[in-house]
């Protein structure tokens, strides 16, 4: 069963919580007793929509393997914030290494723990592997690759801001096109990056075959938390990638963070679907189509685009891009709503 | 402690890390005013019920309603509903359908028999009413709840007012109007019917009462100078209207023109429909300028009424009238063509308004009369002591509605003048903007219509014409609104806090900011639905 709005009004599943839904019906996020995996007092800018995906999905993870869940993570900017030595704002089992080799850390706790288990030296614990798109699209890509390819029994958590943008926000793999960095050209004809480089991940993992993919925003909170959990509950590599904007790096504001991660998914920019072994399987629908001059302009990354004289032509490929989301992964539904 | 190689400190938490300092600006709750609150005349938190009503406890949403009405039944049916037109839901796709959920849920009280709350003390104060008419018995039922005696002398012989003489039974069936006053009798009210007060003074001093709301209404229908001969038949339409609640219903004939553009003209013309006439209504103006609200007269033209606009009566006759035709001029008054036509009729009924029988305020002194009303304070104090005064008598639009948030100021402002304080009204809240609403978070929702009654029953009988919804229609209505500037405790700003900052209370307890650790980044304001928190600047 693919995850499904409720229509109940007045809010549906479209809040964090509903007092008219049941018990079993709410989200993780609006229970009380959810874990805080990534609690209060973390160094993040303020309105990170990394701390909150990675708060989101963790404490998604933590429910469904009641308790049980040990996370690998690479450098970036959810190691920094979150444990400067020797402080943490983790509240479950986790470990940092290196900023390349967490999907090989993660490989390797898997591992490990499943000869202690045939041993009868320990329960069943589940492996969370999490990182940056820098951490994740270009430095950890080898062994996230090799991870993928011998299928380990490992969740792969990919929070994608497009950018490294703990070290001042230099371009990475994941870095949208015609969006500004300190490492893409100031000026010129054409500044910011380069269109027809990079790479979306969530393809190249598909084309794996592993057992799930799934891509996700910190806007649909119940997509992600179903996401994670039906992740949760299969064996093998999977692999979720969850947008979170920047306020930093996007040159947003703060209060913006869930509105620009909406934004991405109704315009197409960011499309938000699950595939399973390879094939597309399901994608969550956009509800309020809007163009995709409603997500550039809050962000100042993209602030050339809309200067005395429009960048039509940029902002025109930009809407193609997403055109090209909507039909390749079947965003819009007529039946909608 | 043995540290491992290289660690030369024990682990700590971040918790340690009192971020909040970061801030410049702080979240605060806040519950704004909806602005179907604001626009209701009797002052009814509707946002307030309907979020009882959201979970299907009706009988919470009635108990909470009748804190300020005690007559959803009869508001359901007959209020014209002017906070549905403020409603922000309108902005949207269409108004929550307030006056319906409204009506339901005041026919679910007498269906179940639910009880208005009793007074928890009684003060030992006497007030007398005067008037049984909406504002009077809503005076009657909040003085009742503050604790005070309360003695109703009405003219009539019959509790209800103008609910009852001035709204016909299509609209109002009279099983609801007299089970929703009774209910009001039954928290103790002492009903003298049949009893004009001759003289105010002479009757308060003779009871020993403490103070007087007056709420006689407004039941001379005014006449125009319309020459006429001696067989014409020439009625005015309140004591038309009266006389259908009597045995002896009166003779029309087939043939009744009805002159006027309010609501009342609209009640005879229905009336006469009902009865078997062919009824035509004459105005002076057009549609555009005509004071009645827009679905009555539409409802009336479905039910085959005819309108003859822009024209006056200069004439009356056994069977017939003289019309002459009138065209606006620049300002939009009428002004007479000399064109003139006659036209049959067996009728002719004036529906052009009320005077205030003012009789019984002879001789009290300090009272201000103005353009035939009585002037009061914001207290609705008049211009003697003790003597208050609310509904049709004094200046305000007259309706219902109106009449019954009279009668709850005034008993508050009695209240008050009985303990020898002042009582002031609560500070008006800001009101919540649609601007100030995050509506992608609400599921797309139409709105439910009540059924209409066939036409034809519509055209020949009395039977009510707007029918109810049912349970499940009205929890669905209900459900619509945005509970627009107050917190419905939706977890959004618990769970959007990338800080943890937001501490949920539990169930009916709303939420709490942690400002130690609360950034101000300001995403708990952004995506409220509702409107319930805002951003203050911190002093820095």
């Amino acid at each position: 069963m693919s995850f499904q709005p409720v229509h109940f009004y007045q809010t549906g599943t479209f809040t964090v919580g509903n007092r008219l839904l049941a018990e079993e019906e709410r989200s993780v996020q609006a229970n009380m007793e959810r874990t805080n995996s990534l609690n209060s007092g973390h160094r993040a800018c303020q309105g990170c929509g990394e701390a909150l995906g990675a708060r989101y999905a963790i404490d998604a993870a933590m429910k469904a393997a009641s308790g049980r869940l040990i996370a690998a993570n690479a450098t970036g900017c959810l190691e920094v914030f979150s444990t400067p030595y020797p402080e943490t704002s983790w509240q479950i089992p986790w470990i940092h290494s290196l900023f390349g080799n967490t999907a090989a850390v993660a490989t390797g706790i898997a591992a490990a723990i499943k000869i202690k288990r045939q041993k009868g030296q320990m329960g069943d614990v589940r492996v969370v592997a999490q990182g940056g798109d820098g951490g994740t699209t270009d430095i950890g890509f080898g062994c996230l690759s090799g991870m993928f390819e011998r299928n380990d029994d490992v969740l792969y958590i990919c929070y994608d801001n497009g950018g490294y943008m703990n070290t001042g926000v230099q371009r990475s793999s994941a870095t949208p096109p015609a969006a500004r960095t300190a490492t893409t050209m100031p000026v010129g004809p054409e500044p910011g990056n380069v269109f027809g480089q990079g790479k979306f991940l969530p393809a190249i993992a598909m084309a794996h075959e592993i057992p799930y993919v799934a891509t996700a925003t910190v806007a649909d909170l119940r997509d992600l938390e179903y996401k994670v959990t039906k992740a949760m509950g299969m064996r093998g590599a999977r692999y979720i990638h969850i947008l979170v904007p920047c306020p930093l790096g996007w040159g947003a504001a703060s209060e913006d963070t869930i509105k620009l991660a909406r934004l991405a998914k109704e315009t197409g920019i960011f499309p938000v679907f699950e595939a399973e072994r390879g094939d597309l399987t399901n994608s969550l629908k956009i509800r309020r189509q809007q163009p995709v001059e409603e997500y550039l302009k809050l962000q100042k990354r993209y602030a050339h685009l809309f200067g005395k004289k429009p960048a039509v032509e940029t902002i025109a490929r930009l809407q193609a891009a997403a055109d090209k989301n909507i039909r390749r992964y079947g965003l819009l539904d007529q039946e909608a709503n | 402690m043995e540290k491992p190689f290289a660690i030369t400190l024990d682990p700590g938490s971040s918790l340690a890390n009192h971020t909040g300092s970061w801030r410049t600006s702080r979240p605060v709750y806040l519950d704004r005013l909806p602005p179907c609150n604001k626009q209701c005349p009797a002052g009814e938190d509707i946002q307030g019920w309907l979020f009882h009503a959201e979970s299907g406890d009706y009988e919470s949403a009635w108990r909470h309603l009748t804190k300020d009405n005690p007559f959803p039944a009869i508001m359901g049916r007959v209020c014209y509903h002017t906070c549905e037109g403020a409603c922000n839901r309108g902005q949207l796709d269409a108004p929550v359908g307030i006056n319906s959920v409204e009506h339901f849920l005041g026919d679910e009280a007498l269906k179940q028999g639910w009880k208005l709350t009793p007074p928890a003390t009684e003060s030992g104060k006497h007030v007398l009413v005067v008037g049984a008419g909406p504002s009077g018995m809503s005076a009657a039922y909040h003085l009742r709840r503050l604790g005070h005696s309360v003695t109703l002398y009405e003219a009539g012989p019959l509790l209800g007012g103008m609910m009852r003489f001035g709204i016909p039974k299509y609209r109002l069936p009279r099983d609801i109007l007299e089970a929703e006053m009774q209910r009001v009798v039954d928290l103790g009210v002492t009903v003298k019917l049949n009893s004009k007060v001759d003289n105010i003074l002479t009757t308060m001093a003779e009871g020993k009462f403490d103070a007087a709301f007056l709420a006689v209404g407004a039941h001379i229908g005014k006449r125009a100078m319309i020459p006429a001969g001696d067989a014409a038949k020439i009625i005015d339409a309140i004591s038309l209207l009266r006389s259908m609640e009597g045995e002896d219903k009166p003779l029309l004939g087939r043939r009744v023109v009805v002159y006027g553009g309010g609501n009342t003209a609209i009640d005879v013309a229905r009336t006469a429909k009902r009865m078997g006439a062919e009824p035509l209504i004459v105005y002076r103006r057009t549609r555009e300028k005509m004071p009645a609200h827009d679905f009555e007269l539409e409802e009336a033209l479905q039910e085959g009424i005819m309108v003859k606009w822009l024209s006056t009566i200069k004439q009356a006759d056994e069977s017939s009238l003289t019309i002459e035709k009138m065209a606006l001029d620049s300002k939009g008054f009428p002004q007479p063509t000399g064109e003139f036509e006659t036209i049959e009729a067996d009728s002719l009924v004036l529906a052009l308004g009320q005077d205030v029988d003012l009789g019984l305020l002879e001789g009290v002194p300090g009272l201000k009369v103005t353009d035939g009303v009585v002037e009061v304070g914001a207290n609705m104090m008049t211009g003697h002591p003790g003597i208050f005064a609310g509904g049709d008598m004094v200046p305000a639009e007259r309706n219902v509605t109106v009449g019954i948030g009279h009668g709850k100021q005034a008993a508050r402002h009695i209240d008050g003048w009985l303990r020898g304080e002042q009582y002031f009204p609560p500070v008006q809240r800001e009101v919540a903007t649609f601007e100030n609403l995050n509506t992608w978070y609400y599921a797309d929702a139409p709105k439910t219509v009540r059924p209409m009654l066939d036409i034809i029953r519509r055209q020949s009988t009395f039977d009510e014409v707007q029918g109810g919804l049912d349970e499940s229609n009205a929890l669905f209505e209900a459900r619509r609104c945005l509970s627009c500037g107050n917190c419905f405790e939706c977890d959004n700003c618990y769970g959007v806090c990338p800080d943890n900052a937001v501490i949920k209370l539990g169930p009916g307890k709303r939420f709490e900011f942690n400002y130690d650790y609360c950034k101000g980044c300001g995403m708990c304001v952004a995506e409220c639905p509702c409107g319930a928190i805002k951003m203050e600047a911190e002093e820095i």
